[in-house]
């Protein structure tokens, strides 16, 4: 048999009779014998690396202590999470974590999409490519420096409160301010990520068939109508599929973010269930506990995500969808 | 693509993009003037451009031991982990290339699944301590070393290579390996180069990794030294140089701060010009579905 019969493949395979199936299938693992091999380190890897965390989420339902170890610590059921349910601190978290990442998710989700309609109405191609290099820089740039360089413009002595006292408003401590510390996380986040996430978009726009946008324009199609009709409809499988990507990530309200740029003043608005997980289990080395608030996160996250895919499946097909 | 619109929205257009490129530009901005600002005793705070150039905070930064420190860990664990992703990355990628290698679509699967789900914080954190890689380097290059994203793009790209190099070359004799390392990889450093930037951008910003597997001052790398000197604002060794510096510059807290936040971004805004087209095209090229 030459090799290029099996390379090309799939369509005459299935119409072989089953014993030549399974010959060929023979032959084909030892054809790849060495690209079997190959894979066995990735195999390997995710299966410590990936699965075998999985099933440490067991610690969730024990009195983990790490001295006697996983299979050592005494089963408690569900202790952890009753005492997550009746703990006021864990809905403060809560509520904290709903609402920075919706709010952020309700101003940053359109801007991306709105940046990449318009930029790509820029003609100057040098000018469009300078906006869209700098529009992505911030996303190469740790949180911890973003955060003190935005720590900086706020502060006391930084530009914002020099541009407010012209008004005559008293210099305002912004950071340490309950009031104005989640729309300060929410505007800096966007800030910082809005440009990478046009990327998509852009691509998409990219993809339209500029043939479309021609017949549109000699039918007398002004700019705002050819968006309305023409990019937007077609750009829509792509904004559904990102949203619905988005809806699993709702309980994820960016913890590089807060963790770099809140402090005690603002704990009670800033707190979040990632930074929470982290004082719990690392700091407080409370590991069940904490492992158990870090499960409800990931479920509710995987059932948000299930439930936006299928509503998204049901409005528009197949197209709108992650699978 | 064909434009028809008119003068007066064109004009509003670049305004607006104008403001994005201001807005998007200035904060790294502030840092420059601060951090170059001679400082003529008068409020620090709102310049455009500094009053007087200085380099005093920059000399005064060699000094700091510490940040020198973090640099040459966080290159050493940059171009390890460059090293160790894109070999694994590239190993595992040429075999599921192949649409009819058997188990292909189980081992796929396999690797995709822990997209959806994972164990989170604390069990990860349990495993390095286990695995008795805490307080090592290769406990933040080995756990991110291979990605699922990145073995599928990779994997996508050799896909796209011509069936017809790999099957001439296989009657000449060669093996699979032999074809791998001659020919499948030197055809592939569009695709290995993008990937090596992303993975060494993701080792050169991380910090928090370093921050829960490491507590030992030598090994520290350097966001973490950024993160004493920005966020938390009090190492010792840093408010000996901040004296010196304070009886020049009163404003000197912020200057020095913004020195070392200048110091660690440079690389990376010398080159990010030149890379930022690369990253963009691996995401296209990801973005092909297979």
């Amino acid at each position: 048999m030459s090799k290029t019969t099996v390379l090309a493949g799939q369509p005459e395979w299935n119409k072989r009779s089953k014993t030549e199936q399974k010959k060929s299938k023979r032959f084909a693992y030892k054809k790849y014998r060495l690209l079997l091999i190959m894979l066995i380190p990735a195999v390997l890897y995710v299966t410590i690396f990936n699965y075998v965390p999985i099933y440490g989420l067991l610690i969730a339902f024990e009195d983990f202590h790490i001295t006697k170890g996983f299979f050592g610590s005494p089963w408690v059921g569900l202790a952890h999470f009753e005492k997550a349910f009746s703990d006021p601190g864990f809905y403060l978290v809560l509520k904290n974590t709903v609402l920075i990442s919706v709010y952020r998710m309700i101003w940053g989700f359109p801007i991306p999409i709105l940046f990449a309609l318009l930029l790509s109405e820029v003609k100057n191609v040098r000018f469009k490519k300078a906006v869209q290099t700098a529009s992505y820089l911030p996303h190469f740039i740790s949180w911890i420096i973003l955060g003190g360089i935005f720590m900086s413009i706020l502060s006391l002595e930084g530009p914002v409160n020099a541009i407010l006292s012209l008004f005559g408003v008293d210099p305002i401590l912004f950071m340490a301010d309950t009031k104005y510390f989640r729309s300060i996380l929410v505007v800096t986040s966007i800030l910082a990520s809005f440009g990478w996430s046009s990327i998509i978009y852009f691509a998409a726009i990219t993809g339209i068939d500029p043939h479309l946008h021609e017949a549109a324009v000699v039918d007398g199609a002004g700019r705002i109508k050819r968006m309305m009709y023409i990019t937007i409809p077609l750009l829509m499988p792509v904004i559904s599929i990102m949203l619905v990507l988005s809806m699993s990530g709702i309980l994820d309200a960016g913890f590089d973010q807060i963790f770099n740029m809140y402090n005690s003043q603002v704990y009670d608005v800033a707190d979040i269930i990632d930074t929470y997980v982290y004082r719990k289990g690392l700091v407080d080395m409370d590991y069940g506990y904490a492992t158990a608030v870090g499960l409800f996160k990931s479920v509710i996250g995987l059932i948000l995500m299930l439930t936006a895919n299928g509503l998204a499946k049901r409005m528009g097909g197949g197209d709108y969808t992650l699978w | 693509m064909v434009r028809y619109g008119s003068k007066v929205a064109d004009i509003l257009l670049y305004a607006f993009m104008t403001g994005v490129l201001i807005i998007t530009l200035y904060p790294f901005w502030t840092q420059v003037v601060i951090s170059l600002d001679g400082g003529d005793a008068a409020h620090s705070s709102f310049k455009l451009f500094p009053s007087t150039i200085s380099f005093d905070s920059y000399k005064l930064a060699f000094d700091f031991d510490a940040l020198w420190v973090g640099y040459k860990n966080t290159i050493i664990r940059t171009c390890l982990g460059v090293v160790i992703s894109i070999l694994a990355t590239a190993i595992t990628a040429y075999p599921l290339s192949k649409k009819d290698l058997p188990l292909n679509k189980w081992i796929t699967r396999f690797m995709l699944i822990q997209f959806i789900i994972g164990g989170g914080l604390i069990p990860n954190y349990l495993l390095i301590k286990y695995l008795g890689m805490y307080n090592t380097i290769w406990a933040l290059v080995i756990p991110g070393m291979l990605s699922t994203f990145n073995v599928m793009i990779m994997r996508n790209f050799f896909r796209s290579l011509p069936e017809s190099l790999e099957e001439s070359a296989m009657v000449d004799g060669a093996g699979f390996l032999r074809i791998f390392v001659r020919i499948i990889l030197p055809l592939s450093m569009p695709i290995i180069a993008t990937e090596a930037l992303w993975v060494g951008v993701g080792h050169w910003n991380a910090w928090f990794d370093a921050l829960i597997y490491t507590n030992d001052t030598n090994k520290e790398m350097l966001q973490l030294v950024l993160r004493r000197i920005i966020i938390q604002n009090n190492p010792t060794q840093f408010s000996d140089i901040l004296t010196k510096l304070q009886e020049k510059n009163p404003y000197s807290g912020m200057q020095l701060q913004a020195t070392v936040i200048m110091l660690s971004i440079l690389p990376m805004l010398v080159v990010y010009p030149f890379m930022q087209k690369y990253f963009v095209k691996g995401i296209m090229v990801g973005a092909v579905k297979g």
